[in-house]
């Protein structure tokens, strides 16, 4: 059991260093949407008897990260017509090395945890540390929007995989407050981005100096 | 049941002011969200009801001792939000309305949350809802300020979650059943330190990364330096009352939220780290505050340093200790009413001049007197002039720094009040005095300066002067309760 979750973690951890490396914004977004599907199948593979709650919450993340957040970013692509991250502030050689060495440093560190017993050989906090740094990093160093966005539902992703060490006391209430949550903020961040796109004719975040001291 | 009518009377309003066909007579409904709020919420000021043990929300010590703030200034904003929006038929108020009235059901959620999994729902839901209020202006400033606002307060909201995670599994490290509540993460805490080193050893690590993370998350909602740059732009850009109840009512459940958490850390032993980090931020926060009021030249995100400032005043009391906290909870008053006079004063002067930057804007005592003057007290008031409010709660806190017997603490805190003060009067009296420009008489002859627009920031001066002067009893026992609650240890 242990080592399918393993599997798909390390799938997960893969996707960052896609991510972090690609230049062209479709395989980005697509990384963060096969990385969202990925996790949320994982609540079913650690969750050991049936429960509805848990394929409620299974179901929702994977057609929200799945589907329906990476149609809304395709469609922001489309209508500002853009394709690539033409100047990161972070190179994409830079942050793909940045990224494995926060990988090599997210196990390290977690070796050094105190964990569960049932916790102990799994990958679910490294996993976790890697996932929420490099959402950090494309968070940083990114200029366009929708990279960023990219960015926070990758950091989104590592936070859930911290919170799947918590499934088996917590209920999943919470669980699904915060995938609504996510999926509204989503909402409105596109289209805060619709509007930008009219306004500035751009979805380069470059282009937003207006308010300085 | 009234706790329950907190958040639920908001939401039906906000329904009913969705459906209501009539954008003339649709801000009406704000006020009456109001009245029922703060009717429900002095309510249970005055007969505060037992908590259920385990329950996921109620009205506790804690909130008894803020909500009811945060309802007063709903009020008051609720009404100057009916003159406000006569002024703007020009644009569509459903959102706007019904977002408003959304973030106030929210605020009464978060506030009263006693789950820590729900009180980070409440807080990122609320963090959502106030993103239409944000780019209500609909222009090119308003939508970055909106963008820039999403994407740090997402971001801290992460943080928060991911802290949130870690204080879980902190507890089920220390042998707790998963139950997430304030008071059952306390007690988990607590028990094993009379245990060996070892169990301790279990969950110490993830007991600190919590608390950074937490206060790292929440206090980007706050506002605290380094976090701080979301503030100048959202409140630069937001309509005034939207302003005041973001410097009010946002940043208040995010203080809350650290003050909660801070309460479980503390149980586990670590007071001494979560005091220690508490002040830094709040120095840092006063004086990085400080030093931008010194230049800014926009008098609207004066207001959002000068709310960094008091967030990083906040901060410091709750580092001081239950005396500290008592007088930060009365700071919490103080501050978010008086902030209440100054951002609606400013909004009134903003709409009679056009403009927003010294260097257009001069003359306001001409042009529109009496939001001038209401300013200027807001001024003095809100940089702790007697006989307001913020110069007794602010006194308290000086005096529980020397008290603590951290004299660098309070000679700091003083050094960055006088040079707030050094910034905010230049600014303010660069445009007050002088001569109105040409500019501002064109566009000056259209604001009338009408009861709807006066009377709520003057009440809100009202407030400062009663709390300051005569600060009620049943408001001291309520912060001594809370206090009490946050504070166990004598």
């Amino acid at each position: 059991m242990t080592n399918t979750l393993n599997l798909f973690i390390g799938l997960a951890m893969g996707l960052n260093l896609l991510a972090l490396a690609s230049s062209r914004l479709p395989s980005v977004i697509r990384a963060a949407a096969v990385q969202g599907m990925v996790l949320g199948l994982l609540p079913l593979l650690i969750e050991k008897e049936f429960h509805w709650m848990v394929w409620l919450v299974a179901v929702g993340t994977i057609v929200v990260k799945g589907f329906i957040i990476p149609n809304l970013l395709r469609r922001a692509l489309r209508a500002a017509n853009i394709d690539r991250e033409v100047q990161p502030l972070i190179g994409f050689v830079p942050s793909l090395l940045l990224g494995a060495a926060a990988t090599i440093g997210a196990v390290a560190l977690a070796d050094g945890l105190p964990l569960l017993p049932e916790h102990a050989g799994s990958l679910l906090v490294p996993g976790s540390f890697a996932t929420v740094f490099a959402g950090f990093l494309l968070l940083i160093g990114r200029t366009k929007a929708i990279s960023q966005v990219c960015g926070y539902l990758i950091l989104e992703n590592g936070i859930y995989l911290f919170g799947l060490l918590l499934i088996n006391s917590t209920p999943l209430l919470v669980e699904a407050g915060i995938l609504l949550d996510l999926t509204v903020a989503v909402f409105v961040i596109g289209i805060i981005m619709d509007r930008i796109q009219k306004e500035f004719d751009s979805l380069d975040t470059n282009k937003l100096t207006s308010l300085r001291e | 049941m009234k706790e329950l009518a907190l958040i639920a009377v908001p939401f039906l309003v906000a329904v009913v002011a969705f459906l209501w066909p009539s954008e003339r007579t649709r801000p009406w409904l704000l006020p009456v969200a109001g009245v029922i709020h703060a009717g429900l919420s002095l309510w249970l000021l005055i007969a505060p009801p037992v908590l259920a043990p385990g329950a996921w929300f109620g009205f506790d010590a804690v909130t008894r001792a803020v909500l009811p703030m945060v309802s007063l200034l709903f009020l008051v904003c609720s009404i100057y939000g009916v003159a406000y929006l006569k002024l703007r038929v020009e644009r569509k108020n459903r959102l706007f309305v019904f977002a408003l009235l959304v973030l106030l059901g929210f605020l009464s959620l978060a506030l009263q949350a006693q789950h820590l999994g729900l009180l980070w729902v409440a807080a990122e839901a609320a963090t959502l809802m106030t993103v239409p209020l944000l780019h209500f202006n609909g222009t090119a400033r308003a939508f970055e300020a909106s963008w820039k606002y999403l994407l740090i307060g997402g971001t801290g909201i992460a943080l928060s979650l991911f802290g949130s995670f870690c204080l879980g599994y902190a507890s089920l490290n220390a042998g707790g059943s998963g139950d997430l509540t304030f008071g059952a993460l306390a007690v988990q805490f607590t028990k094993p330190t009379s245990q060996v080193s070892e169990v301790i050893n279990l969950w110490h690590p993830w007991l600190i990364a919590a608390w950074v993370l937490l206060l790292a998350g929440y206090g980007t909602k706050m506002g605290l330096a380094p976090m701080h740059t979301w503030k100048p732009d959202a409140y630069g850009e937001a309509p005034a009352m939207v302003g005041a109840m973001l410097a009010g009512g946002i940043t208040t459940m995010a203080f809350v939220a650290v003050l909660r958490v801070k309460q479980v850390v503390d149980a586990a032993g670590a007071s001494a780290m979560t005091e220690r980090t508490l002040l830094v931020f709040g120095l840092f926060s006063m004086f990085v505050a400080a030093l931008f009021l010194l230049g800014t030249p926009d008098f609207k995100r004066m207001l959002a340093y000068s709310s960094v400032e008091h967030m990083g005043i906040l901060a410091v009391g709750a580092a001081l200790g239950k005396v500290g906290i008592w007088a930060a909870l009365f700071h919490v008053w103080t501050n978010s009413l008086t902030k209440g006079a100054l951002f609606l004063s400013a909004g009134n002067i903003r709409r009679a001049a056009g403009a927003r930057n010294e260097n257009e804007v001069s003359g306001m005592a001409w042009r529109s007197p009496m939001s001038a003057r209401i300013f200027i007290a807001g001024l003095f008031a809100i940089t702790a002039c007697p006989p307001f409010g913020p110069f007794f709660s602010e006194l308290r806190i000086v005096r529980a720094a020397f008290e603590a017997g951290s004299t660098f603490t309070a000679v700091a805190f003083l050094g960055c009040l006088l040079f707030a003060f050094f910034g905010m009067t230049r600014l303010v009296f660069a445009i007050v005095d002088g001569r109105p420009r040409a500019a501002a008489r064109a566009v000056g002859d259209r604001f009338r300066e009408t009861a709807g627009v006066i009377l709520p920031p003057l009440a809100f001066l009202g407030f400062s002067i009663w709390l300051g002067l005569a600060t009620p009893s049943l408001l001291h026992a309520a912060w001594s309760a809370a206090a009490k609650l946050l504070f166990p240890t004598p």
